[in-house]
């Protein structure tokens, strides 16, 4: 299984080269890894499923079962989908060129919300609609 | 919509009361200035809220989300019981999304609506019941008040040639179930690609460009706590923005502001990224747009500056 530091790499890669419409593929490819790795740190098992015809759209409502605030990504995973259809239905659209750059950033936005979702996670969860820290405090008192 | 929904919103929200939140009274205060500035020039009123508190913000609510619905709602019942007034208008993404998330609550929670009228009676006021008023954002304002066609006919330094990546933040549209009244088709905004910001600049002149991450994280309620991954995701919605052809980043939340301007001089300082894309309040692009100087509309008061780049733009 690719690690969370190759997804990275691979994205500065890209986005460095810039990414070009025949990379939306892999750059899916690469969110969904991205995605998978939040999955399995939550000690579940990645779903094969689809919904809506996209694996990373399941992984994503997977990964943000009984945790809304992971819904913070909905829409940069739904815009890896939306850039990626662009691409591959439109493949000779003049703005492809454009598209794909733009992929790359989006994709590589997913990877920083969910590598820093996952540095915090012992922090308590990311975002406004966190558990409060306080829990942890309040259930072990000893070891503050 | 139709013609008659319109013209009663253009009048309903020419008078609205107005609860600036404790956001823009502080590191958002160049927002709470150039929105009252812009109303007065478009000759909207605004009643602040009288004797307002926090709306919960996310310090209370992560604690006790029922207290944070009390707070709210206090707010709410002040409006509605004491001003007398059908409209709470917030411009700060947390204060409004709180406002309906508490609005969400009371319609729907047996003990959110006993929570709120046990410490309404005990605070001695009279308890906000769901439906008094209608909490509205400041793009709502403007867009129903005034509308492109009226932004248009008042225009006075175009934004023309000026290209604007809108950022709306994650509150603004999340989560979809306390907005009943948005994707409402045609006309309302759309929470998972918002426009009204875009609406607005683009009839003011400016060119909005094709911007994937407008409702993306900012990272902005882990700044102090996790300042690298913030400091990373800012960089990335700037270096996106940049990518986009944007010159400038238009805001409508004091966090998201905030959080933007100090993370591109973090994510130089730190990261070796530099970004020169512009950071400025939508309602101070549209205040400069209908003639205000940038004093008058607070770009003094941004950490980032940006008065070469107006003035280069004929707006100064």
């Amino acid at each position: 299984m690719t690690t969370l530091a190759e997804i990275g790499v691979r994205l500065d890669e890209l986005i460095a080269r810039p990414p070009a419409p025949g990379d939306a593929g892999e750059l899916l490819a690469l969110g969904e890894q991205a995605l998978e790795q939040w999955v399995i740190a939550r000690g579940k098992e990645p779903t094969p499923d689809q919904r809506e015809g996209f694996r990373l759209l399941a992984l994503h409502h997977q990964g943000a079962e009984k945790d809304p605030s992971f819904n913070a990504c909905r829409e940069t995973c739904r815009e890896l989908v939306y850039h990626y259809n662009l691409l591959t239905l439109q493949p000779d659209d003049p703005e492809s060129d454009q598209h794909a750059r733009m992929m790359g950033w989006v994709a590589n936005h997913l990877f920083l919300f969910i590598s820093g979702k996952l540095e915090t996670e012992k922090l308590g969860d990311f975002c406004c609609a966190s558990k409060p820290l306080r829990e942890t405090v309040d259930a072990n008192p000893v070891a503050q | 919509m139709s013609d008659k929904k319109t013209e009663s919103k253009k009048e309903k929200y020419r008078e609205v009361a107005y609860y600036p939140g404790c956001a823009l009274e502080g590191t958002g205060h160049a927002y709470n200035r150039s929105t009252k500035a812009l109303g007065k020039k478009l000759g909207l009123k605004l009643k602040e809220v009288e004797n307002w508190n926090c709306c919960g913000a996310m310090e209370v609510k992560n604690i006790d989300p029922k207290l944070q619905t009390y707070l709210s709602s206090r707010v709410m019942s002040i409006a509605a019981n004491t001003m007398k007034m059908d409209v709470v208008m917030a411009p700060c993404n947390g204060c409004y999304h709180n406002l309906k998330k508490a609005e969400y609550d009371l319609a729907n929670d047996d003990k959110s609506r006993e929570v709120v009228n046990r410490l309404s009676q005990k605070a001695g006021h009279e308890t906000y019941q769901a439906g008094q008023v209608e909490t509205i954002h400041a793009l709502d304002w403007v867009k129903e008040a005034i509308g492109e066609e009226g932004l248009k006919e008042r225009v006075k330094n175009s934004l023309k040639g000026i290209k604007i990546a809108n950022y709306y933040g994650c509150m603004y549209t999340r989560p979809r179930h306390i907005f009943p009244e948005k994707d409402q088709g045609p006309g309302s905004e759309s929470t998972s690609r918002p426009h009204f910001m875009d609406d607005l600049l683009d009839a003011a002149g400016a060119t909005s460009v094709d911007f994937p991450l407008k409702t993306a994280c900012c990272g902005g309620a882990h700044t102090l706590s996790d300042s690298d991954t913030s400091t990373r995701l800012v960089a990335n919605i700037l270096r996106t923005a940049e990518a986009a052809g944007a010159e400038v980043i238009a805001t409508e939340c004091p966090t998201c502001h905030s959080g933007l301007e100090m993370h591109q001089i973090r994510a130089e300082k730190t990261l070796g990224i530099k970004t020169n894309v512009k950071i400025i309040y939508f309602t101070q692009l549209l205040g400069m747009a209908l003639g205000l100087k940038p004093k008058q509309v607070g770009l003094h008061e941004n950490v980032s500056d940006s008065f070469d780049f107006v003035k280069k733009k004929g707006l100064a």
